[in-house]
């Protein structure tokens, strides 16, 4: 008789790690997925920052693949993730998190990757209770339904706690050899890991979306406010991680640089944006999302010459350019700190 | 067998992953890819999806800011 075959959603976490352990040691083939949507966390901002630059960099899901020693096909969601991201139908977590409705959403692109490449069931590294939102006891029969899967959806390390599913009922992996993990306590994955030998796993509380960030949600919502419509595109995600963000008016925003390697990866946005660059001293690069008029733009200059080494001399010379070429040099006082107004941070 | 060029630059890991993955499935056994890059996530993370699919890294070096990583293409993979 063949190997049953199943495929593992690998988020590069310890559960995910596990699950698939746990699966593959019952003589099941897996091969890993890994779903990009544009906001993992997966080392731009190191890649971006020149701090960060000595920093060990390792995708994470690449890093599980291989220690288990699977196949991995990351799939590009970004396209299709933003129908997920603007409209969940079972709303949003403590910040802009789908994290229901993206779960779902992931099960589903497996299950159709199973019955594409005919592979049998699907694993996921889900443990009730482990999340608030999207990994309760009432949440996961509602994964199981709306993705599609039903119960070709195995959760190895809570499978107890749960009916059997297709792969115990036909034999392909013993429910007795699955686990009963329950609640946000890690302990019992941290001791499973111990006792395969697993200690360079990524961190076990940590997240793995930009969207469980208070701070980026933030920045999310207000490049929606200032828009004035919910839409965003890959350049849109990647800025958000990037810089400092202040609106001192509703219809402009500046992204400033705030180190070498920022200002270098927004030089790559220059043709797009509204850009300010320091003459006369060094200091950041500044983009502008928004329409400006001259006032705005002299604004603009001023706040960026408050982040430039100029910032305490009465007068320094930056240089606007237009996304038409159109490019001005002016002098401006730097905006001093007592009229920079905390409500203009994003 | 052909030799085939990948420009991955200003993405960001996974992107010039997902890029190479999807470019080798369209290619045969012993052709060979320079996948070109400016996140240096590729020099790490390239050769690792290569090491788990089953393509050899035949040369990974960086040239002022930019990474490429040469990969020859195996069958089965």
């Amino acid at each position: 008789m063949s190997k049953a075959k199943a495929v593992s959603l690998i988020s590069g976490g310890l559960d995910s790690l596990l699950a698939t352990k746990v699966t593959m040691d019952q003589g099941v083939h897996v091969e890993g997925i890994n779903f990009f949507t544009g906001f993992c966390v997966e080392g731009h901002t190191h890649a971006i920052r020149k701090k960060d630059k000595a920093r060990p960099k390792r995708n994470n899901a690449l890093w599980v693949a291989e220690t288990l020693g699977i196949k991995l096909h990351i799939i590009d969601i970004v396209e299709e993730y933003k129908d997920v991201l603007l409209n969940p139908k079972h709303g949003y977590g403590a910040n802009m998190n789908p994290c229901l409705d993206c779960k779902i959403f992931m099960v589903h692109k497996a299950q159709q990757w199973i019955e594409e490449n005919n592979f049998d069931f699907i694993i996921t590294g889900e443990v009730i209770g482990q999340r608030p939102m999207s990994q309760r006891k009432e949440t996961m029969p509602v994964i199981s339904r709306e993705s599609g899967a039903d119960d070709r959806l195995l959760r190895p390390l809570c499978a107890q706690n749960l009916p059997a599913t297709l792969a115990e009922r036909e034999g392909w992996v013993k429910r007795d050899e699955l686990y009963g993990f329950s609640g946000r306590n890690r302990k019992p994955q941290m001791a499973l890991a111990k006792e395969f030998g697993f200690t360079d796993y990524a961190s076990p509380a940590g997240g793995c979306c930009f969207l469980t960030d208070e701070n980026y949600s933030s920045k999310l919502v207000d490049l929606w406010k200032g828009r004035g419509v919910r839409e965003y595109e890959m350049d849109d995600i990647m800025l958000l991680k990037v810089g400092r963000h202040i609106r001192p008016n509703p219809n402009f925003k500046l992204i400033i640089g705030r180190e070498d390697g920022e200002n270098k990866f927004l030089q790559g946005y220059k043709n797009s944006y509204t850009s300010i660059k320091m003459i006369s001293c060094s200091g950041p690069l500044t983009l502008i999302d928004g329409v400006t008029n001259d006032a705005d733009l002299e604004l603009a200059a001023r706040i960026t010459a408050r982040f430039s080494q100029g910032k305490n001399e009465e007068t320094v010379t930056v240089e606007t350019k237009r996304t038409n070429g159109e490019t001005k040099t002016m002098d401006v006082k730097p905006l001093p700190v007592s009229e920079m107004q905390q409500e203009w941070y994003v | 067998m052909a030799h085939f060029e990948l420009d991955a630059r200003r993405m960001f890991c996974p992107m010039p992953v997902i890029r190479t993955q999807d470019k080798i499935k369209e290619l045969s056994a012993g052709d060979t890819l320079d996948v070109i890059c400016t996140d240096p996530g590729a020099l790490h993370d390239i050769p690792a999806w290569c090491r788990i699919n089953g393509h050899i890294v035949l040369q990974t070096k960086e040239l002022n800011d930019e990474v490429i990583v040469k990969v020859e293409v195996c069958i089965d993979a």
